[in-house]
């Protein structure tokens, strides 16, 4: 069963509704302990980066433990840049840390927010992007970015290239928006469910 | 690169399609759900429901047809018409609206821009705006174009833009329904005004009209509906097209 994290950074109903097509079991944790019976977790998230700030203590170290366990973590949007230290966006609002690095405000060389259908370049294999070629487009929505590091397996290029997807043993996290980038989006949560259901298929194969 | 957009629009009246729809298989005309799975088919960017009814009964058939919509499209959609409240933007977007566009209420209500964006984040917040030349300028309309509002369109744009919306959708009442092509004057008016993405309506008729609003008139998509209803392969031909003639789209 995923868990999949509310705390109110814009509105589910379409994560649900893609989850539920793609024939994913999932249940929203009320509390921090609900997280232990998860086999998988996604932490979505459009908007500000401050609204990070309602996953308190109880909630941050419930997730850490989820992760530290091996249990698969998939961020999408404002979730993917959680992953990473923090972000311009809301300097005093920690992210989880397990990526290095922080997000900061595209380069406004061209139109921000960075709104529509953009493509990835693949750059490293990934377990989360199988099936998805170099090349594909998917839907972003976003003024903020986390930086190109050695977890990221894809970036686009809006002025400059940021990360879209990142990946590093059981941690995933996605920029776009795959509940709304039709078949290619389907595909990155068909990946995300077969990951959580196979225990000893860790999302990056390599150490 | 940042594909352009090609948006289609769905008139929907109590629930159904009501613009002039000529598809061979008349099993689609009407029927919303129908139409944006074969639109999605097409490849289509984005989808918006623009819902013309006034009634109780048309207000709880537009939230069963965002329902029905959504329950299979993986693409945003859009859905604008009578949202006037709150309420209005919660119940569109409970039942599936990634996205509420506002025209009226946010000229009685500027305010109601800041609140939505501050629930539901800026990305879900779209004003449209219903643009006519006035001499030299462009004046902002309200209430469907009936009503005039003293404003200018790049100075309501930028204040809206200021008040938290997150696109623009704007609309030249003096092309709407000519088939004359876009208002590209307008368009790059509004678009280099404002540091959000403008959605050009009004005056589709043509591929050429879409080109022409995507250099000339530095739009960053553009919204049709009949032109997209009379002929089977219209979305992937115009995306064809623009590809050819050197527009990003997405293939």
């Amino acid at each position: 069963m995923i868990a999949l994290v509310d705390y109110r950074a814009g509105n589910l109903t379409s994560v649900r509704k893609a989850l539920a097509a793609v024939g994913a079991e999932f249940f929203t944790p009320q509390r921090p302990s609900d997280l232990a019976r998860a086999d998988g977790l996604i932490v979505p998230g459009v908007g500000h980066f401050g609204s990070t700030r309602a996953l308190d203590e109880g909630w941050r170290s419930a997730m850490l433990a989820l992760i530290n366990a091996d249990v698969p973590v998939l961020g999408i949007c404002l979730g993917l840049q959680y992953l990473f230290e923090g972000s311009d966006e809301a300097p005093d609002a920690p992210g989880l840390g397990l990526l290095r690095g922080r997000s900061t405000l595209l380069p406004p060389t061209l139109k921000v927010p960075h709104v529509g259908w953009n493509a990835l370049e693949v750059t490293a294999p990934s377990t989360i992007l199988e099936g998805i070629p170099t090349g594909s487009q998917v839907y972003f929505t976003h003024s903020y970015a986390a930086p190109v590091t050695d977890a990221c397996v894809a970036s686009t290029t809006h002025s400059a290239p940021f990360a879209a997807v990142v990946e590093r043993n059981n941690i995933a996290g996605v920029q776009f928006h795959p509940e709304k980038s039709a078949d290619v989006g389907l595909r990155v949560l068909r990946n995300f469910l077969r990951i959580t259901k196979s225990p000893n298929l860790p999302i990056t194969k390599s150490p | 690169m940042l594909a352009k957009r090609i948006i289609a629009c769905l008139d929907v009246r109590d629930g159904r399609v009501v613009k002039g729809i000529n598809f061979n298989d008349l099993s689609v005309a009407g029927d919303p759900a129908l139409l944006a799975r074969r639109y999605n088919v097409e490849g289509i960017d984005e989808l918006v429901i623009l819902d013309v009814t006034a009634t109780i009964e048309g207000r709880r058939a537009l939230a069963d047809t965002i329902r029905a919509v959504s329950a299979e499209l993986f693409i945003p959609l859009a859905v604008g018409g009578g949202i006037r409240s709150e309420e209005d933007a919660a119940a569109a977007v409970e039942s599936g609206a990634d996205k509420v566009s506002l025209n009226s209420a946010a000229l009685a209500e500027p305010a109601l821009l800041t609140r939505l964006a501050a629930r539901y984040g800026s990305q879900a917040v779209v004003v449209a705006i219903d643009a006519k030349r006035e001499n030299d300028r462009f004046a902002v309309y309200a209430r469907s174009g009936r009503a005039a509002t003293g404003r200018d369109a790049v100075e309501w744009a930028r204040e809206a833009a200021d008040r938290g919306a997150g696109e623009i959708l704007l609309t030249s009442i003096d092309r709407d329904g000519t088939r004359s092509g876009f208002d590209c004057e307008l368009t790059a008016d509004v678009s280099s005004s404002v540091p959000i993405p403008v959605i050009a309506s009004g005056g589709a008729g043509a591929f050429e009209h879409f080109h022409d609003v995507f250099t000339r008139g530095k739009a960053d998509a553009a919204l049709a509906a009949s032109i997209f209803h009379y002929s089977e392969h219209a979305v992937a031909d115009l995306k064809q097209y623009l590809g050819a003639h050197g527009v990003p789209v997405r293939l």
